[in-house]
């Protein structure tokens, strides 16, 4: 069984979340790189577009499959990870650090209180 | 379907991909490795650069023995199974008499007499009552799918590495041609094919033997960069390479010649199921056929999406559908096939895709993706 970052929260949909106090990091979890398996494509929002918890804020896909990318809350999306346009590969090397996909500005911080703590998430993933 | 794979079938070499670190996923009934820990593209590369391990043991396998075995095969095959010479494998479909496509398959002629024949694993049951109901008076058919492994090997380094394990004259044997091999001390039937566009050959052995087989090529190859493969790279290969996916590409309602296989229906050889609808679909004129797409964008068209033509009104613009699709490895951009009406199908046509709510412009090209250096 995997471990997952404690400094981290998580979603049912295999997200990750890091809460740097004003903007929070989004990414995907081990677990969902694992399924995945090699990433050609990370299809991701604009600087200034609205996501919503729950909802699509992207795309991604893997020699085999494509799957959506689910906002872990609601705000407006401060920074994209240009990096991974051309070296979408970043995903499964480090799915924590350099395989980043967006910071959102939050609009509703509570909502951050909803996400899994990694004991939680750890019972999801497998 | 148990979650861990236990309900799933297993090929011999079961325990050998457990122990490679192999991700298994269900395929078709079968618990089988999608990759390994390499991943897809690493194993695409190596096939394309050094040479590769497939187990496609969940394949089916047959023989068809009697006196009129030959009578019986050119009547099941397209192509002119009958005709070849002893010793050739005839890669050919079965079809219905509708024209539909029942399989694609490789016969293997031993004899006028003795026919083996290797078949898709998803179809094997049905293709084994297919021929027993149209020639099971004829013949004797034999089921060997139980007993029978199947390796594949393939890759530039491929015929370097098997030979130097037999005996027999593996590097001198022609293409689509099979002999019977000691490889590893293994009693094998050793044929010159595969479905990755790279030379190579595919083993049929024993299934008590395959894991002696299996592991004495991979050791064997190891120090030429010899990996195994999973399904994933199995299936970016051959669409590289333009090989049709039974199950994609091909299905019960489609034909060999919407599909581009004219080349393996010989109608001269007389008559074949088939064979009649096939005429006449040929006299009507295609509605449909089999292309080669190219995306330079950055977008995948899969398995399912529809090409469009935006010109037409909002409940008719789905003029043709996408069989198989992904991402180019060993060739630029991502790659597919589609079925479209034949005006939209000569070379450098732009088609329209829509990838998930998105329209995608795609290039029909021709002949294959990927085309080994000679």
């Amino acid at each position: 069984m995997s471990t997952y970052p404690s400094d981290l929260r998580y979603t049912n949909d295999h997200e990750w979340l890091r809460d740097a106090g004003s903007n929070v990091t989004v990414g995907i979890t081990q677990f969902a790189v694992d399924q995945l398996g090699d990433i050609t494509l990370v299809d991701l929002p604009k600087e200034g577009d609205l996501v919503t918890k729950g909802q699509r804020f992207g795309t991604i896909e893997s020699v085999k499959s494509v799957s959506d990318l689910y906002a872990p809350c609601s705000g407006t999306v401060a920074k994209v990870n240009a990096a991974l346009k051309d070296a979408p590969e970043l995903v499964n090397q480090e799915p924590y650090a350099g395989g980043w996909m967006i910071e959102i500005a939050p609009s509703e911080r509570g909502e951050l209180d909803e996400l899994l703590s990694p004991d939680a998430y750890a019972a999801v993933a497998q | 379907m148990a979650a861990d794979g236990s309900a799933r079938k297993r090929t011999p070499l079961h325990d050998a991909h457990t122990a490679l670190g192999a991700r298994l996923i269900d395929f078709g009934g079968w618990d089988m490795p999608v990759q390994y820990k390499a991943g897809t593209i690493k194993e695409h590369k190596a096939v394309r650069e050094a040479l590769g391990l497939f187990d496609v043991s969940h394949m089916g396998e047959a023989v068809l023995r009697g006196p009129r075995a030959t009578e019986a095969v050119q009547k099941l095959t397209t192509n002119d199974v009958g005709g070849a010479p002893v010793g050739k494998a005839v890669y050919t479909l079965l079809c219905r008499p509708d024209g539909g496509i029942v399989d694609d398959c490789i016969f293997y002629k031993r004899s006028d007499t003795e026919y083996f024949v290797i078949v898709n694993a998803s179809n094997t049951a049905k293709d084994l009552a297919w021929m027993r109901e149209q020639v099971g008076s004829m013949v004797d058919l034999d089921d060997q799918s139980e007993g029978t492994a199947l390796i594949a090997v393939q890759g530039p380094r491929a015929i370097e590495v098997v030979a130097g394990l037999s005996p027999a004259p593996i590097a001198a044997m022609g293409t689509f041609t099979f002999l019977d091999a000691e490889v590893a001390g293994v009693r094998t039937l050793c044929a010159r094919t595969g479905y990755t566009g790279e030379d190579g050959v595919e083993l049929a052995c024993p299934a008590g033997d395959a894991r002696r087989l299996w592991d004495a090529l991979l050791e064997a190859g190891a120090p030429h960069g010899a990996l195994p493969i999973g399904l994933g790279a199995r299936d970016t290969l051959r669409l590289e390479a333009r090989l049709p996916l039974y199950g994609n590409d091909l299905d019960d309602t489609t034909s060999p010649l919407e599909a581009q296989l004219g080349w393996a229906v010989k109608l001269g050889k007389g008559d074949f199921l088939g064979r009649d609808a096939l005429v006449a679909q040929k006299e009507r004129g295609l509605t449909r056929q089999l292309v080669g797409f190219r995306i330079d964008d950055r977008a995948i068209a899969r398995h399912g999406y529809a090409v469009v033509d935006r010109a037409r009104p909002a409940d008719a613009q789905a003029i043709g559908v996408v069989t198989s699709g992904g991402p180019g490895i060993s060739v630029p951009g991502s790659i597919g096939l589609a079925y479209v009406p034949p005006a939209l199908a000569a070379p450098g046509t732009t088609l329209t895709i829509d990838c998930r709510g998105k329209d995608v412009a795609a290039t029909v090209v021709k002949g294959k993706f990927y085309q080994r250096r000679a």
